[in-house]
C-alpha cells in the first residue's frame, strides 16, 4: 500500500492504530459495489431485486459464521460490535430475569460492555467486576468463585482492546457450560486475528465488529448459539430472526462476508508476519529507549498489538510527536480519553498512574512493513529524551 | 485539535529547565491528572529576570508552561501575579474546551513561584 506508507510531501507515513479501526480492504470494497445501485433490493421483497439482497446477505453470513465454526443461522448482523455487546448482554439479562439477576464480568471489558452492565446494575441486577493480574489477564478460578445460584450471564472479552492480552475463554467456557450459565465473549479484536471456535471454546454469544478486520464500518454480528434465547433490543420486523429489526445493511454485510472470508484464508500467514513485526517493534523499544515497560502479556498477546509505557513522560505528547513525524498510534492517557482518568484497563492491571499517562498503544496491519518499524524505532528515541528533558520527573 | 500557535509551543518550548539556586520555585498538579508543572524564577529590582518550567503533561500543559514564562519575563512581580491562566490560554489563541480545567496550570506554578520567593524574602516583597 504505496499511499500508506507515504506521502507527497515524502515523509513516511505509518499507520499504527488498527486496533481503532482499518482501511476497506479493495476486494471488499469491489464485493460491496454492486450493492449499492445495482442489486439495491431489500432482502425481505419476494422479486427479484429482493432475492438478489436475500442471496448475498445470506452468502455473507455463511462466511462470518465460517470465520468462527458457527452455523449461518446463528449469525445476527448488527450495526456493529457495540450493538451486538448490547444485545447480548442486555438480551440475556431482560430474557432471564425471571431465573435470577447476576452477571459476571471484568474490570477491563470495553466499554461498551461495561456501561451496559451499569445500566443493567441500575435496573436492580448485581454485577461482578472480577479483578486482572498485572498482565490484563482473569483468573478462571475467580470466574467460578463468582458464580452463584442467581448468576445468568457470563461475559468475558477474547483479545483486550488496550493492553492486547488473551484471556483464558476457553477455559471459562467450560466453567459456564458446567454450571450453566451463558458466556458471551467481546472478540471484536481478536476475530479475523486468531483462530475462534465457538463449539471448542464453549461460547454460547460472541461479538464481532467488521471495521476492525478491514471490512466496512456500521456492521457487525452477534454469534447467538441454537436454542440461546435473548429478548429483541430493536423491535420492528421480523428481520435477524426477529432479534435485530431493521433492513439488513446489504452492502455492509456484503462487505463484512467478504472480509471474513478474506481473514480465514489468510491468518495462519499474517499472524505470523504480524507476530515477527510485533516483537521486532516491542523488542527495538525496549532496547534502545531505557524507563519503558510493555503493557499486557509478553507472549499471549494479539500478534498486531504493542502498548509500552514511557516513564516520566505524558503520551498525548508523545502521539503528537509521532504523527508530526507521520506515526498514527494511539494512548490510554486521560488526555486522549476526554476525561481525568486515564485508562480503566492499566489502572485494574495496577500500573501507577504516572506509568498510565504514559502508555502508548501501537497496533500493527496489513499495511504495515518491516521498514515501518524500523522507521518507528529510529525516531521515538530523540521523541522521548526531548520531553523527559522538559519533564519534572527525571 | 491545537492550533498552530499551540502546536508552536509545544514543539519548541521556550525557557526549559530549572534555575540553579532559584529565588522562588512553584509546583502545581498532580501525577494522578497526568500534569505536573513547576517553575522556577530568578527576581532582579522586583522584577523576574529568569525564568524556567519543567512540565509532565499533554500538549496543551506543555504549551501553556512555555507560554506563561514568555509572557512574564522582565514583568514585576505584581504585574506576573495578575497575569491569569486564562490570559495564558488567551495568549495562545485558545485551547480544546476540555484542556481548559486540567492542563492550563501555568499561571498558579508561577503564582506559587512568586509567592515562594516572597515569603522567602519579606523586606523586598513589595516589588
Amino acid at each position: 500500500m504505496t499511499s500508506d506508507s507515504e506521502n507527497t510531501a515524502g515523509v513516511r507515513r505509518v499507520y499504527l492504530d488498527h486496533s481503532a479501526t482499518t482501511p476497506v480492504r479493495a476486494e471488499v470494497m469491489g464485493a460491496m459495489m454492486p450493492y449499492f445501485a445495482g442489486q439495491f433490493g431489500n432482502p425481505s421483497s419476494i422479486h427479484r431485486w429482493g432475492r438478489e439482497a436475500r442471496a448475498a446477505v445470506e452468502d455473507a453470513r455463511a462466511k462470518v459464521a465460517s470465520l468462527i465454526g458457527a452455523a449461518p443461522q446463528e449469525i445476527i448482523f448488527t450495526s456493529g460490535g457495540t450493538e451486538a455487546d448490547n444485545l447480548a448482554i442486555r438480551g440475556t439479562a431482560w430474557h432471564k430475569r425471571s431465573k435470577g439477576n447476576h452477571l459476571i464480568t471484568s474490570s477491563v471489558e470495553h466499554h461498551a460492555v461495561l456501561h451496559t452492565c451499569e445500566t443493567l446494575e441500575k435496573e436492580g441486577f448485581k454485577v461482578t467486576y472480577l479483578p486482572v493480574d498485572k498482565y490484563g489477564m482473569i483468573d478462571p478460578e475467580d470466574v467460578e468463585k463468582a458464580i452463584t445460584d442467581e448468576t445468568i450471564l457470563i461475559t468475558i472479552m477474547h483479545g483486550q482492546n488496550e493492553v492486547g492480552t488473551i484471556e483464558p475463554v476457553r477455559e471459562i467456557g467450560q466453567i459456564a457450560r458446567r454450571h450453566g450459565v451463558t458466556f458471551h465473549v467481546d472478540a471484536v479484536q481478536s476475530a479475523g486475528k486468531i483462530p475462534i471456535d465457538v463449539s471448542d471454546m464453549n461460547i454460547d454469544l460472541l461479538t464481532m465488529s467488521s471495521h476492525k478486520m478491514y471490512g466496512p464500518k456500521g456492521v457487525g454480528a452477534l454469534y447467538v448459539r441454537k436454542g440461546v434465547r435473548l429478548s429483541p433490543q430493536a423491535t420492528g420486523g421480523s428481520h435477524e430472526r426477529g432479534l435485530r429489526a431493521g433492513t439488513e445493511n446489504v452492502p455492509g454485510i456484503v462487505g463484512f462476508g467478504e472480509a471474513c472470508r478474506l481473514a480465514k484464508e489468510e491468518m495462519p500467514e499474517e499472524s505470523l508476519r504480524l507476530t515477527r513485526l510485533r516483537d521486532r517493534l516491542i523488542g527495538g523499544i525496549l532496547d534502545s529507549i531505557p524507563d519503558t515497560v510493555l503493557n499486557g502479556h509478553p507472549t499471549i498477546r494479539l500478534p498486531h498489538h504493542v502498548n509500552i509505557s514511557f516513564k516520566f513522560i505524558e503520551g498525548e505528547s508523545i502521539l503528537l510527536n509521532l504523527d508530526l513525524m507521520g506515526i498514527g498510534a494511539s494512548s490510554g492517557s486521560a488526555c486522549t480519553s476526554g476525561s481525568l482518568e486515564p485508562s480503566h484497563v492499566l489502572l485494574a492491571m495496577g500500573l501507577p498512574h504516572e506509568l498510565a499517562h504514559g502508555s502508548v498503544r501501537m497496533t500493527l496491519g496489513k499495511g504495515n512493513s518491516e521498514e515501518d518499524i524500523d522507521y518507528v524505532i529510529s525516531v521515538l528515541p530523540p521523541i522521548v529524551s526531548k520531553l523527559r528533558d522538559m519533564s519534572v520527573f527525571r | 485539535m491545537y492550533n498552530d500557535k499551540v502546536m508552536d509551543h509545544f514543539m519548541n518550548p521556550r525557557n526549559v529547565g530549572e534555575i540553579q539556586d532559584a529565588d522562588g520555585a512553584g509546583q502545581v498538579g498532580n501525577p494522578v491528572c497526568g500534569d505536573v508543572m513547576r517553575i522556577t524564577i530568578r527576581v532582579e529590582d522586583g522584577k523576574i529576570a529568569d525564568i524556567k518550567f519543567r512540565t509532565f503533561g499533554c500538549g496543551a500543559a506543555i504549551a501553556t508552561s512555555s507560554m506563561v514564562t514568555e509572557l512574564v519575563k522582565g514583568l514585576t512581580l505584581d504585574e506576573a501575579m495578575e497575569v491569569s491562566n486564562k490570559a495564558v490560554a488567551e495568549a495562545l489563541g485558545g485551547l480544546p474546551a476540555q484542556k481548559m480545567h486540567c492542563s492550563n496550570l501555568a499561571a498558579d506554578a508561577l503564582h506559587k513561584a512568586i509567592e515562594d520567593y516572597r515569603a522567602k524574602h519579606p523586606a523586598n516583597s513589595g516589588a
